[in-house]
C-alpha cells in the first residue's frame, strides 16, 4: 500500500499550486513550489505564503471547542515492531486535527486506533488508553464505537450498490434488508446534503455508486460516514486519490463539518494541513514530536525535526 | 536459434491443439446435424432393433437437466459457504488449511471413486428413503443419490471461483464497512457477496458443466436405465427416488462400442450435450466480460 503511493507532498503541492493560484494570480515558478510551499510560513514572503494563509483566513477559529476524545499514552505495535510510541493528544469538536509526518510514521495507525480498526490486524498489540466522552473505548462494543467514530479511507470505496443504499446501509440494522425505504429517505438525503453531494445525485439516487466520479465517490463515503451521526470523523488521506477540484470541495466540506463533529485527518500534504487544520500533530517514527495549533507548527515550530520536515528537509 | 525452434514448437503445439478441438467440434457438429431430428428430442428410448425403433432421448435429456439442477442446488450454497469461510474467516488456521486441501483433493478425485463411495453410502438402510428398497435391500440408485455425489463434482468449481471473487475485493472495502459499525456477518452478506456475485455465477456454471458431463456417477448411482423408472406414483418425489439416465449415460449405451450400438443416436445426443456445455461456457464468458466492464475500486 504505502509503496504504491507516489511521493505525496510533491505531487499534491503541484495540484495545490494549480487550484489556488488562479484567484490570487501569483505564478511562482513550478519547480520552486515543492520546497518552498511547506517552509513558506516561517520565511514570510515566499510566493506560496501569499495564498496559503488566504485560503485559510476565511475559516479561522471555530466558535466552539468541545473535548471529545483523549488519547493517553497510546502505544501500538505490530508483532515486535512498534508503530506508535506513547502518544497523548486531545481531539476536540469544532477543530480539525491534522496528523502529519513521513510515510510509516504511525499516523494512520494512530487514526485507526481511534475506532479500534487496528485490532483487526493480526499481531497488533496496544497499551494506553483512549477515551470517548470520558468512556474508555476498550470497554465499548466495537460496532457501537465505530458508529460514533466513523472513518473515510484513502481510496474512495463505495459499496457495490446504489447511492441511496450506500447511505441507507449505515442506517439499517446489522444485515437487515429494508426497514422501509420511505422511513429512512429523509435521513439519507440529510447525510448526502451534509456531505455536499445531494444536489448532484438527487435525481440519481438509484444509480450504482461506483458509477460516480472519484470525487463524488469520496463525498459519498463521507456522507456514509456522517449518516450515523458520529461524534468523531476520521479521514485517512481522503484527497490523495482525487483531482484538485474535488480536493477543494472536500476541504471546504471538512471545514464546514468541524462544528458538528470532531475531525481528525491524516494527510501527506502539508499545504492541505495548513489550509484546513486548527491543530496539527507531527509524528515521526511512531513518536508524537510536536502538537500545537497550525499557526504555531507551521509558523514557529519548536522542534528541529518539525522544522526540517515542514521545510521539506526529509519525508 | 534454439529460441526460434522453441517458439516454433510452441506454435505448432498450439495449432495442433486447436486442430484437435476443432476436429471434435466439427465432427460432432456434422454428425449431430446429420442425425439430429426434432422427434429425437420428444420421444423416449424404446427397445427395438434398428434406428427407427429405438426412439429418441427425451428422458435422458430431462435427466441431465434434473441431475444438473439438483446437484448444483446442493453444491452452490455449500460451495459459497465454504468459500466465504475460507476467505473471510479461516480460523482456526489449521482447520482452514485442511478444508482447503480437502476441496482441492475433491477436485482431483476421479468421479468413479466418488460413485463407488456413493454406492456404499446410499445402500445403507437408514437412507433407504432416498432410493428404492426391494426385499429389504436398499438399491441405492436414484436421482437423489446421483445428484448428491455429483454435487461433489461441481463443488470445487464453486468454491474456487467464489474465493477468487472475494479475494479480488480490496481490504479497504471490508474495513469501510467495519468502520461504520458493521459486523463481519453483515459486511459479508451485504457488501462482499453482492460484489462477488459474478464469480459465484461463473463458478456455478462451470460446476454445472462438469456435472452434466459426468458419466461414472450416472451409471453407478442413477441406474443408467435409459428411461425414468419412478420408485412409486408420487408425482415428483417418486421420480427423484427412482432411476433414470442422462445424456452421458445414453451416449455411453449407444456408442458404437457400447451395448446399444446406435451410433447415430449417440452422435445426436453428444451434439446436444456439447451444445449445452458450449452455451454454459459462452454464458461464463459473458458474465466474466460483464463483470470486468463494471466499474470497480482502484
Amino acid at each position: 500500500m504505502e509503496l504504491r503511493k507516489p511521493p505525496p507532498v510533491r505531487r499534491l503541492t503541484g495540484n495545490e499550486a494549480y487550484t489556488d493560484e488562479v484567484p490570487v494570480q501569483v505564478a511562482p515558478p513550478p519547480a520552486g513550489i515543492e520546497r518552498h510551499a511547506a517552509g513558506s510560513n516561517g520565511n514570510g514572503h515566499r510566493p506560496s505564503a501569499a495564498f496559503a494563509p488566504a485560503a485559510r483566513r476565511s475559516v479561522r477559529d471555530s466558535a466552539i471547542a468541545i473535548d471529545r476524545m483523549h488519547v493517553e499514552e497510546l502505544s501500538v505495535s505490530y508483532g515486535t515492531k512498534p508503530a506508535v510510541k506513547s502518544v497523548s493528544l486531545p481531539i476536540r469538536q469544532g477543530e480539525v486535527l491534522a496528523l502529519i509526518g513521513p510515510s510509516g510514521c504511525g499516523k494512520t495507525t494512530l487514526l485507526r486506533s481511534l475506532n479500534r480498526l487496528t485490532e483487526l490486524t493480526r499481531g497488533a498489540s496496544f497499551s494506553g488508553r483512549i477515551t470517548l466522552d470520558g468512556a474508555d473505548i476498550a470497554t465499548l462494543e466495537p460496532t457501537a464505537l465505530r458508529r460514533r467514530v466513523t472513518m473515510v479511507f484513502q481510496q474512495p470505496n463505495p459499496f457495490p450498490m446504489s447511492v441511496f443504499d450506500n447511505v441507507a446501509y449505515v442506517l439499517r440494522e446489522q444485515a437487515s434488508r429494508r426497514p422501509r425505504k420511505a422511513a429512512i429517505r429523509g435521513a439519507v438525503r440529510d447525510a448526502l446534503a451534509r456531505a455536499g453531494l445531494l444536489d448532484e445525485v438527487a435525481d440519481n439516487l438509484d444509480h450504482p455508486a461506483l458509477r460516480l466520479s472519484g470525487g463524488q465517490q469520496q463525498r459519498l463515503c463521507i456522507a456514509r460516514a456522517l449518516a450515523a451521526h458520529p461524534e468523531v470523523l476520521l479521514l485517512d488521506e481522503p484527497c490523495s486519490a482525487l483531482d484538485p477540484q474535488s480536493t477543494r470541495l472536500i476541504e471546504e466540506l471538512i471545514i464546514k463539518l468541524r462544528e458538528d463533529v470532531a475531525v481528525v485527518i491524516v494527510t501527506h500534504n502539508l499545504q492541505q494541513a495548513y489550509r484546513i487544520a486548527d491543530y496539527v500533530a507531527f509524528m515521526y517514527l511512531g513518536e508524537l514530536v510536536e502538537y500545537g495549533s497550525a499557526q504555531k507548527i507551521f509558523g514557529a515550530p519548536q522542534e528541529r525535526r518539525t522544522r526540517e520536515y515542514i521545510s521539506g528537509a526529509f519525508g | 536459434m534454439t529460441d526460434r525452434l522453441g517458439l516454433g514448437l510452441a506454435w505448432l503445439l498450439g495449432l495442433l491443439f486447436c486442430a484437435i478441438a476443432a476436429a471434435i467440434v466439427i465432427y460432432f457438429l456434422v454428425e449431430g446435424i446429420r442425425y439430429l431430428r426434432p422427434d429425437l428430442l420428444v420421444t423416449n428410448p424404446a427397445p427395438g432393433v434398428g434406428e427407427s425403433q429405438t426412439g429418441g432421448f427425451l428422458d435422458p435429456l430431462l435427466g441431465t437437466v434434473i441431475v444438473g439442477l439438483l446437484a448444483m442446488a446442493i453444491a452452490t450454497p455449500v460451495g459459497i459457504g465454504i468459500a466465504v469461510w475460507l476467505s473471510e474467516f479461516g480460523r482456526p488456521t489449521g482447520f482452514a488449511r485442511l478444508a482447503e486441501s480437502s476441496v482441492e483433493m475433491l477436485a482431483g478425485e476421479p468421479s468413479v471413486v466418488l460413485a463407488l463411495f456413493g454406492a456404499v453410502l446410499f445402500t445403507v438402510r437408514e437412507v433407504g428413503f432416498l432410493s428404492q428398497t426391494s426385499h429389504r435391500i436398499v438399491l441405492g440408485q436414484s436421482f437423489f443419490a446421483a445428484a448428491a455425489m455429483l454435487s461433489l463434482v461441481g463443488l470445487p468449481m464453486v468454491v474456487a471461483s467464489t474465493r477468487e471473487g472475494l479475494q479480488a475485493i480490496p481490504s479497504h472495502v471490508r474495513e469501510a464497512s467495519y468502520a461504520i459499525g458493521k459486523t463481519k456477518i453483515a459486511t459479508t452478506r451485504r457488501v462482499l457477496l453482492p460484489a462477488a456475485r459474478p464469480s459465484m455465477i461463473t463458478g456455478t456454471m462451470l460446476g454445472l458443466g462438469r456435472v452434466i458431463g459426468d458419466t461414472a456417477i450416472v451409471l453407478l448411482l442413477l441406474g443408467g436405465t435409459l428411461t425414468f423408472q419412478p420408485a412409486n406414483s408420487v408425482p415428483v418425489l417418486g421420480l427423484l427416488r427412482g432411476t433414470g439416465d442422462t445424456l452421458t449415460g445414453y451416449i455411453y449405451y449407444n456408442a458404437p462400442t457400447g451395448d446399444g450400438n446406435q451410433p447415430s443416436k449417440a452422435y445426436a445426443a453428444a451434439f446436444v450435450l456439447m451444445l449445452m456445455v458450449l452455451v454454459l461456457n459462452v454464458g461464463v464468458d459473458a458474465v466474466i466480460r460483464r463483470s470486468q466492464r463494471a466499474v470497480k475500486w482502484s
